[in-house]
């Protein structure tokens, strides 16, 4: 920025000069985007004053901006005043960023929403119960709709706040209704022993098959722009992460009131377990989506920050693992459980990937921790094909389950997703390739995930007889 | 007896320009009474309010322009003064200062105090023989006890 190109006029160079100031200036959170615009004013102010004494634009400009003092002694002084920018004070306030708030139409109507929708999302669940259904722990209506009492009214949100084409509305309506009749009408077998293994497969993929949709509403129907779909991963992580804290909060408020009542000798347990629970479960996932919006681009992403604590802690630990493996030359032993456990490592470590590179400056020139995240990869590579193998020669043995077919491709998914990764990313820190390559791979590959996991949700019961 | 030595400014060394220059702890005492006085001259905006002190002061009160900022907004948030965005004359967004009710009676105690600090150094002063610059560095203070 603070080169001067060849053929630039001066009023060019000088705003060049000026944006890169307040640039430098932006970067601390006690300045807010208005903060900037007044200093900026005076900044130009000071310039034009002393360039009708008769200095040129370049030392009018470093005159302003020494006479303006330096951007840290600046920035503290504002952090001094202004320390709660430091802490960003959670939402309700309006206060602080102008510009932001003028843009978004303030939070209060957004806050509305969500709040109603909330709300519905707490009466739904509490609907099936009229007719006799309860959260029992035996049928699983439950958890096989828990989807239904959920992702609907997230995506309700997104598309009340966002401009969804009315044919895009109907394709997402029709999905749910779809999916919900699908999976209540397969005639899953119930044992005695338990639910069915396809009837818990399609339990667990099914949310994963609906995420896409609540990717559509997200995005607002730009679901073919790659940034779009990343904002969409973006997303699902904050999401994750603000319900767990809710959940958190929500775990401290039931254990306070258990205490309380118990102490006047009122047994709340009923109403906690049948009201309180459910109906705050499903209602915070709105919530939550709600909080992620509105403190977007407020504080920092918490599952990137999250994300570069644990890769060099997970390299580490595979590192010493696949070390040991070599030097004491023990075999992985073929357990039933092994898959699983691989499955899992995969998903930790391509989620891990997936945040650390979400938030990876593009132009930021690669570093040592990249490298330690493509170890991290590969290391993982390693495993998992050592684990393939050691199961691959055993699988007849077992035989092929819906269970052990369900965890075997998407074993070969999160394979394929990391091995294509691992490729990008060494051509990226070989300089012949670039970070948003490697993003259009990950946000293209949600399609095979959902893929995958819609098949596993539709296609596995009627394929094993809903055994 | 005690002597006690003057603060010299902070300053780096080389930096400042050799003519005199208040100490910092002054110019941070005087700078919300002086504020407070431009802005009951009229409304304004940051840029003008610093041509104002120089122009007030001949150049002796040198402020780090953006130090006003965080001033201004402090003198905002106890309600001293308000604030409100315009469109300046080039055409730039500007936000301008106007005192409060509040300001004024802040700005009669403020002149009020001052004046007392004045009263008191012009009496010594005039007390003093030789005047004020003859002790040097050191400042001759008699013991009480």
């Amino acid at each position: 920025m603070q080169t001067k190109h060849p053929g630039a006029s001066p009023g060019d160079v000088l705003e060049r000069h000026i944006d890169a100031w307040r640039g430098h200036l932006r970067r601390s959170r006690a300045i807010t985007a208005a903060d900037a615009t007044e200093l900026e004013d005076h900044l130009r102010e000071q310039i034009s004053s002393l360039t009708e004494q008769g200095l040129s634009e370049d030392e009018a400009f470093l005159v302003a901006v020494k006479r303006m003092g330096a951007v840290d002694d600046l920035t503290r002084e504002f952090a001094h005043e202004h320390s709660e920018r430091l802490w960003k004070q959670l939402v309700l306030s309006g206060d602080g960023d102008e510009d932001e708030a003028t843009r978004s139409g303030g939070h209060g109507r957004t806050l509305w929403t969500a709040l109603a929708l909330a709300v519905a999302a707490a009466v739904a669940v509490k609907v099936p119960g009229l007719f006799g259904i309860e959260f029992d722990g035996v049928d699983p209506f439950y958890p096989r709709n828990i989807s239904f009492f959920t992702l609907p009214f997230i995506v309700a949100y997104f598309a009340w706040e966002r401009p969804l084409s009315g044919v895009a509305r109907w394709w997402l309506a029709g999905v749910f209704v779809l999916a919900a009749a699908a999976v209540n009408a397969f005639p899953f077998s119930s044992l005695p022993t338990g639910t069915a293994d396809t009837e818990v497969l399609t339990i667990l993929h099914l949310p994963i098959a609906l995420w896409l949709a609540v990717g559509v509403a997200y995005v607002g129907g730009a679901w073919r722009r790659s940034e779009a779909r990343m904002d969409f991963l973006r997303f699902t992580g904050e999401l994750l992460i603000y319900y767990v804290l809710i959940a958190l909060g929500g775990g401290v408020l039931i254990a306070l009131s258990f205490a309380l009542f118990q102490a006047i000798a009122v047994d709340v347990e009923p109403l906690v377990e049948g009201w309180i629970l459910p109906c705050g479960a499903v209602g915070a996932t709105v919530v939550a989506a709600w909080l992620v919006e509105a403190k977007q681009s407020v504080i920092e992403n918490m599952a990137p920050v999250l994300a570069r604590v644990f890769i060099p802690l997970f390299t580490l630990v595979l590192l010493t693992f696949v070390v040991t493996m070599a030097v004491t030359g023990r075999g992985i032993d073929v357990e039933r459980e092994i898959l699983i456990a691989v499955d899992l490592l995969l998903v930790v470590v391509f989620g891990l990937l997936v945040y650390s590179i979400s938030a990876r400056e593009p132009l930021a020139a690669t570093g040592f921790f990249d490298w330690i995240q493509l170890t991290l990869v590969g290391t993982t590579l390693l495993v998992d094909v050592l684990a393939l193998w050691a199961i691959g020669s055993r699988i007849s043995d077992f035989g092929f389950t819906p269970n052990r077919l369900a965890a075997l491709g998407m074993n070969v998914v999160l394979l394929v997703n990391l091995a294509g990764s691992a490729f990008l990313y060494l051509r990226f820190l070989r300089g012949s390739g670039s970070v948003s390559r490697l993003w259009a791979w990950q946000t293209t590959y949600l399609y095979v995930i959902a893929g995958w996991a819609s098949v596993v949700a539709f296609v596995f019961p009627p394929l094993f007889g809903y055994a | 007896m005690v002597f006690i030595h003057r603060r010299e400014p902070n300053q780096a060394a080389g930096a400042a320009p050799p003519s005199m220059s208040i100490n910092k702890d002054l110019v941070a005492a005087s700078s919300t009474p002086m504020v407070l006085a431009i802005l009951a001259e009229g409304d304004s905006y940051g840029y003008a309010i610093l041509q104002r002190v120089r122009e007030l002061s001949g150049g002796e009160l040198e402020w780090t322009d953006g130090m006003l900022y965080p001033v201004l907004h402090r003198l905002e948030r106890a309600g001293l003064v308000e604030s409100r965005w315009e469109k300046a004359e080039s055409g730039r967004r500007r936000k301008y200062y106007r005192i409060t009710a509040v300001g004024r009676e802040q700005l009669a105690e403020e002149r009020r105090q001052w004046r007392a600090v004045d009263q008191a150094l012009r009496r010594i002063w005039s007390a003093m023989t030789g005047g004020p610059g003859a002790a040097g560095h050191a400042v001759f203070i008699p013991q009480t006890s």
